[in-house]
Formats: C-alpha cells, sequence, structure tokens
C-alpha cells in the first residue's frame, strides 16, 4: 500500500469515526472521475453534473459499507456507473446521428481503417477543438461494454485490474475489449486524424512515445 | 517469427501497452519498420490515446467543484443535525 492509499484509508476512517468534514478532502480527487463516468453514459452535462452529485452523496451516506478491499476509486466508479444506468433508465437518450460501424460491431473480426492521405500534421490536428468533439461523439456510441473500458482505462487511468474489478471482469477481458474499442475509435476517427508519413521514426512517433 | 499485417492488428493495443513479451515485439516492431500500413494505424490509434488524455477533451462544467461541495456541505449539516 502506498502513502497515497494509506493515508486516503486514514481519511476513511476519520470521517466514519464522525470527522464527516474530511469527506471533502476524500473525494477532491474523484470529481472529474465521476462526473466523466456518468457524462459518457448520459451524454448531458447537466444530467452527467447532477448525478455526479448524487455519486459523491450517495458515497458519503454508504461510506460505512465501503470495506476497503477494492480501491476507493473503484468503489466511487462503481457507484457513479449504477448512477449513469439509473439516468439513462429515466432520461430517454435521443440517439442522434448512430455510427453504423460502431453499433454493428460484432465479436468477430475487425478491420482498422488503412490512411490513405499521410499529408496531414498531426499536432496541429489534435489541436483542433472539432477533433475532441468526434472524439466525445465517437466514444459516447460506442457499444456499452466497449465504453466501459475505454472510458475506465484510457479516460481515467484506472489500471488494468481496476478496471477489471470496477466492472466485475477479468483481466483478459478487460484487455480484449479495451483493443476492440481503440480499434472501433480509430476505424471512426481516421478521417479526421490523419497521420504523418509513416515508417520507422516517424516525425509523431518521436513526439508522443 | 514472421507476421502478416493482420496479426499485427491485433497487436496493437498490446503493443501501445507495452505488454507484448519480448518476441512478439520483436516480430511487430520488424513488421512496423516495413509496413507503412500498420504503421500509419498504429500512429492514428497512438493519436487518438493522445487525444483522450488531453485535459481539453474532457473538461468540468464551470463551478462543477464549488457546486458539488455546497451540495455535500448541506448534507453533512443535515446529517450531523441528526
Amino acid at each position: 500500500m502506498n502513502a497515497a492509499s494509506q493515508s486516503e484509508g486514514a481519511l476513511i476512517q476519520r470521517v466514519l469515526a464522525g470527522e464527516s468534514e474530511l469527506f471533502h478532502e476524500l473525494i477532491r480527487p474523484y470529481e472529474k472521475l465521476v462526473y466523466v463516468t456518468i457524462l459518457t453514459m448520459v451524454r448531458n452535462e447537466a444530467e452527467a453534473e447532477d448525478g455526479a452529485q448524487e455519486t459523491m452523496i450517495n458515497a458519503f451516506r454508504h461510506l460505512k459499507a465501503f470495506r476497503g478491499e477494492a480501491k476507493f476509486s473503484t468503489w466511487l466508479v462503481t457507484i457513479a456507473m449504477n448512477e449513469g444506468r439509473k439516468r439513462l433508465r429515466k432520461v430517454k437518450v435521443a440517439a442522434e446521428d448512430p455510427l453504423e460501424e460502431l453499433t454493428e460491431e460484432k465479436e468477430g473480426d475487425f478491420t482498422p481503417a488503412v490512411l490513405t492521405d499521410w499529408r496531414e500534421i498531426p499536432v496541429e490536428a489534435l489541436e483542433r477543438k472539432e477533433l475532441r468533439k468526434k472524439l466525445r461523439e465517437a466514444v459516447e456510441v460506442l457499444p456499452e461494454k466497449y465504453r466501459e473500458v475505454f472510458v475506465l482505462r484510457d479516460i481515467e487511468g484506472l489500471n488494468q485490474e481496476e478496471t477489471a474489478a470496477a466492472l466485475g471482469i477479468n483481466v483478459t477481458l478487460v484487455k480484449v475489449r479495451l483493443h476492440r474499442a481503440r480499434m472501433m475509435l480509430q476505424k471512426h476517427l481516421v478521417p479526421y486524424l490523419k497521420s504523418e508519413a509513416p515508417g520507422r521514426g516517424g516525425f509523431f512517433r518521436r513526439w508522443f512515445q | 517469427m514472421k507476421l502478416d499485417c493482420k496479426h499485427v492488428w491485433e497487436h496493437i493495443s498490446g503493443y501501445l501497452d507495452q505488454q507484448l513479451d519480448p518476441a512478439l515485439l520483436e516480430s511487430v516492431e520488424r513488421h512496423l519498420e516495413s509496413c507503412e500500413v500498420c504503421s500509419a494505424i498504429l500512429d492514428s490509434t497512438r493519436n487518438i490515446l493522445v487525444l483522450t488524455a488531453d485535459d481539453r477533451t474532457y473538461e468540468l462544467p464551470v463551478g462543477y467543484s464549488e457546486r458539488l461541495h455546497a451540495k455535500l456541505e448541506a448534507v453533512i449539516a443535515a446529517g450531523n443535525q441528526d
């Protein structure tokens, strides 16, 4: 157990022992985690904010039920996902412009999109606001089981074991679904995300590896 | 071990996460050296991960944190009165 999780454990004990005010400090590192988890499910900022508040309130009220077997962040994600699902059932999300190749993805083979034009400078492409929006939209329409894994691993930076624990699946399945999610996103986003001239020692690879 | 493109695609995610075992890693890298198509797929996938990790891709609404803590404050205060 590292220092951070040790002090987190101590913080939890103190909150439970009556220092309720410390709950503010306890959840501060996870404000974004909880919000983004719900946002990618409900696709509405106001709804995600309400959901995040509910999640934290629930976490406060049920903190006693947190046993410390999972990480606190994983426990919060689980509550956030339940909150997101509850809201999804309630709110009819208008499915706008469904992306066929994403929603029709089958369990079997997939093929990444092959690039045909490598002229665009990727660093500039990455600066485009529009591209970030396209990415958010593409994430939103991923089939749920792939989206969940992508959100936890690549957006929120949970490791494989934490992701597996939060979703109640094994690590192998986390890897498989993450790979498919990334390939589906690649396929969808390639028209907006052209790469630089490929090959060994590519300019972009030097920058970001 | 000589890999064709389809096999390399299966390992793109593992490659990016640095999870390939040494023998497989070597085969994938050797393929990438000579295959522009796979290199481009790898680069574009990596671009997506760079973009995903960009703080600006998912931003919190203005005032989000303040509202959250105000709400919690109210709940905590109410709890303490019970």
